[in-house]
């Protein structure tokens, strides 16, 4: 039973009593109790060595110094397997809660970081430029309860990405504690005023207000987050969530997958980070009764050439593998798995789903809107999540 | 009696004009056209007419830094083919000094800001590197950046014609928009499809097949890899006939450009531009077509433009007064010129404006920094609030900018200064002073108001609190949020 239609059948549907309640207190128009968690993976992660076709000799001889040899391919049917990096997350897949999304992109793709990422914030085509971020404009079309603390937190940045535009109320911060004693110095007037760049200044003081008074930032969890930059976010980001403050969606970023050189090392390193930082995420979620009503989506601007370069690295490539996962997905491969014998010009692999399908998924399927009026156009949405 | 009304009324945009500029237009010209005016300054401007004010700004501007460059400038740089022979370790180390000079250029260019004569003509140098942008993210060379730098001071109030020429040969443009790999038979559209659409006509007034054709134009233009200067590589020129904007011809790069600059559409572009930089948000069309056509007839020269604007009743009517947000450039280096800062070494300010949403020599993306409203954010806005809190937290200075030592350590970047570079900021961040009742004995009698009228563009939103005094007070005015206005 879906949890708004429990609430009406008890009277309380749209109704805000009390705090821990908050969050399942979903507007008619989306239902944002289901908290959206996005993992930028920056830089571009080498999906081919995330998500290994093993059993493809192709892939071999594109990668003779940096591909991941058969034994060490922690193998998820006859074909595909994980990083050995990846291992935490395996106990996700054996509990069919992980869905690896192959063959993710987009029509004529932009090598560049800066303009592919705003391609993917956007969710625009190619060669369209847009200014507000594709949760901005769901936001704008199926309003977020009022009384959430944000409709969005980035954690660990500054880059609004998705939220960026529009009258969204996104606050970022790097943990809720410092969060907190930095709002002191916003503004409280309540000031109604003409002159619009005063107006936005003011809703940023008063949006860095709201969020103030509601977070709280000092639950105590039981789970032991990594020490690492990415394990702090994960932990603020939690500290977001267990608040019960309500948030709709949240975006972490993990940075360093550029890997034009010495590719190997790096890779493991973050593939460790993030999947030691995924697993915590989820037992810190089951603390907080909130895995079942949580997605968590990776992206990232690209993935990488299936043909190593001389640097003992890959170059900006195309597309990519994600991961979705959480209480409610269905795990399993999905997409299109790399096509090695078919590459591009530039050497890089046709796509096979747009990366599009994954924001249907999350707002047509997680959230019930209609991703339409927020994409302006139609993506098919993915089968991937348990009613 | 009435023969004089009768002149005057003839004469009438004149007559009006003919009045001194008083406090408030005087102070409005100068913030929008400097980093912050001072009291004094703003009593000299009051007393000029409208036009005596705006010659004054514009006999003013330079095409030269006053601030001796990084002495590195005149170092060869390491091409390309040689790099790649270098062992992994040298490689890294020459990525790493190149990152180094980029933050001694950043330092180089706030000092020239703090320091200037012609604040001016830093703002248009500014205007420029938005215009017409490369980052160093891709061009690496620390020193083609600086010459570019260079190249947009010299003509930053000088003719833009001669600016879009100068400025699509520049090396590090040629890099960052990969006009070398651009070749006859292999074209690359980067330079051809920007130089249309943020360059100079703006989106929608050309075809995608007038890019093609463009491209085909701009064959030809390299960068010559042993001196970093650009080359003209004939072999590698499409010299077959090509068709732009309906024009037909045999055309190289220069002969684009200048299809370019004949169309109306392009002097509309960039007054419009200039408009949203200095007087609002909100470009009025009419006046805008009506400047750019003096602009178009003077043959594009910049100060043609800004004269227009500057002079134009818009500039001065009360709905456009405070309705444009400082860029994190103008917060922090206007904060230091209005309170008299002073500042030795600008090198953190470098880390500052970076953080606050500006990293000089690092647009995000060819469109530049896309300015307004984008630039506050939660995250920025209470950076820019903690920025201004720690400076003015206590007259001994390096007590509390100590702690941006810490934030400064999340710039993009921070970690590859270096342990020397570490020291050169301490040291730097110790050296910065300021002595508030000096700074506040210019004012005799009615200090809050005075204050007040000269730092904020308007009246603050919150109530002032009737007790502050000296430090106290200048914390409550940049505190407000008005303070992020100009």
């Amino acid at each position: 039973m879906k949890r708004r239609i429990f609430l009406k059948t008890l009277g309380l549907g749209g109704c805000v009593v009390f705090a821990p309640n908050l969050v399942f207190a979903a507007s008619p128009a989306g239902n944002y109790g289901n908290l959206l968690v996005l993992i930028e993976l920056k830089g571009g992660n080498d999906g081919l060595n995330t998500l290994i076709p093993y059993a493809d000799g192709e892939y071999y001889r594109l990668r003779p110094k940096i591909a991941i040899t058969r034994d060490q391919v922690l193998q998820l049917d006859e074909r595909t397997g994980l990083h050995p990096s990846l291992k935490p997350l395996l106990l996700l897949w054996q509990a069919r809660e992980l869905a690896v999304i192959q063959g993710v992109g987009y029509p004529q793709p932009n090598l560049s970081h800066f303009r592919s990422i705003e391609i993917w914030d956007t969710a625009s085509s190619s060669q369209e430029y847009l200014s507000e971020g594709w949760l901005s404009r769901v936001f704008a079309s199926e309003p977020v309860p009022k009384q959430f603390a944000a409709d969005g937190v980035v954690v660990g940045s500054q880059e609004l990405g998705p939220f960026s535009g529009g009258g969204t109320r996104a606050i970022a911060l790097a943990n809720t504690e410092q969060f907190l004693r930095q709002a002191r110095l916003a503004d409280d007037t309540a000031q109604k005023v003409t002159n619009p760049a005063l107006a936005h200044i003011l809703k940023v003081e008063n949006d860095i207000q709201q969020a103030a008074s509601r977070l709280k930032g000092n639950y105590e969890f039981k789970t032991e987050f990594p020490k690492t930059q990415f394990g702090n976010s994960l932990k603020a980001a939690s500290q977001v969530i267990a608040g019960g403050a309500g948030v709709a969606a949240i975006k972490i970023s993990l940075n360093g997958f550029d890997t034009h050189s010495n590719q190997p090392g790096t890779q493991q390193r973050l593939l460790v980070e993030l999947a030691e930082g995924l697993a915590a995420f989820k037992s810190a979620l089951i603390e907080i009764n909130r895995w079942n009503s949580t997605l968590i989506m990776t992206y990232a601007e690209f993935g990488r050439r299936p043909q190593e370069n001389l640097s003992n690295g890959t170059d900006h490539g195309t597309s990519n593998v994600h991961f979705l996962l959480g209480g409610k997905v269905k795990g399993g491969l999905y997409g299109l798995a790399p096509q090695l014998r078919q590459l591009d010009g530039n050497g890089n692999l046709a796509f096979g789903l747009d990366f599009r399908s994954l924001y249907t998924t999350a707002i047509d399927k997680w959230w019930e809107g209609d991703a339409k009026n927020a994409l302006g156009g139609r993506f098919a949405a993915l089968d991937v999540l348990r009613a | 009696m009435r023969n004089l009304l009768f002149f005057c009324s003839l004469l009438f945009p004149f007559c009006v004009n003919a009045a001194a500029l008083g406090f408030d237009d005087a102070r409005l010209l100068l913030n929008r056209t400097s980093f912050a005016a001072s009291e004094k300054e703003v009593n000299e401007f009051a007393k000029l007419t409208r036009e005596q004010a705006v010659e004054r700004l514009l006999n003013g501007t330079r095409t030269t830094a006053v601030t001796a460059p990084p002495a590195w400038i005149n170092d060869p740089i390491i091409p390309p083919r040689t790099l790649r022979n270098l062992s992994q370790e040298e490689r890294k180390a020459h990525q790493q000094e190149e990152i180094k000079k980029g933050f001694d250029l950043r330092a180089w260019w706030l000092q020239e800001m703090l320091v200037t004569p012609s604040s001016l003509t830093e703002k248009m140098t500014l205007f420029w590197h938005n215009h017409f942008v490369s980052s160093q993210q891709k061009v690496k060379y620390a020193k083609l950046m600086y010459r570019q730098n260079v190249l947009l001071r010299k003509y930053a109030l000088g003719n833009f014609g001669e600016l879009l020429h100068a400025e699509s040969m520049d090396p590090a443009m040629i890099i960052y928009l990969d006009s070398a790999t651009n070749r006859k038979g292999r074209p690359n559209e980067n330079f051809a499809r920007e130089v249309m659409e943020l360059f100079t006509l703006g989106e929608g007034h050309y075809t995608e097949r007038d890019i093609k054709e463009a491209a085909r134009a701009f064959t030809g233009w390299s960068v010559e890899p042993d001196t970093g200067e650009f080359r003209w590589r004939p072999f590698f020129h499409d010299d077959s006939v090509k068709t732009v904007l309906g024009k037909t011809g045999n055309f190289d790069g220069n002969a684009v450009l200048d299809i370019l600059l004949a169309r109306p559409e392009t002097s509309e572009f960039i007054v419009a531009k200039l408009w949203r930089e200095f007087v609002s948000p909100t470009p009025d069309p009419k006046e805008v077509t009506r400047i750019a056509n003096q602009f178009r007839s003077s043959r594009y020269d910049i100060k043609v433009a800004l004269r227009g604007l500057l002079l134009s009743d818009a500039f001065y009517v009360q709905e456009n007064r405070a309705v444009l947000i400082k860029s994190p450039v103008e917060l922090t280096v206007g904060t230091l010129r209005q309170f008299n800062f002073s500042v030795p070494n600008a090198l953190p300010f470098a880390f500052t404006v970076a953080q606050l949403g500006q990293n000089l020599f690092s647009p995000p993306n060819v469109k530049g920094w896309p300015g307004g409203e984008a630039w506050i954010n939660s995250a920025t806005l209470l950076a820019r609030k903690q920025f201004l809190e720690r400076l003015f937290r206590a007259q001994e200075m390096p007590q509390g900018m100590r702690v941006e030592m810490k934030e400064m350590g999340k710039v993009k970047g921070a970690g590859k200064i270096g342990m020397e570079g570490r020291e050169r900021f301490t040291q730097a961040m110790e050296s910065i002073q300021f002595d508030a009742g000096k700074w506040l004995s210019q004012f005799n009698g009615d200090e809050r108001t005075q204050v007040a009228r000269l730092v904020l563009a308007s009246a603050p939103v919150d109530r002032l609190d009737n007790n502050a005094r000296g430090l106290e007070l200048i914390r409550e005015l940049t505190r407000d949020p008005v303070y992020q206005l100009k």
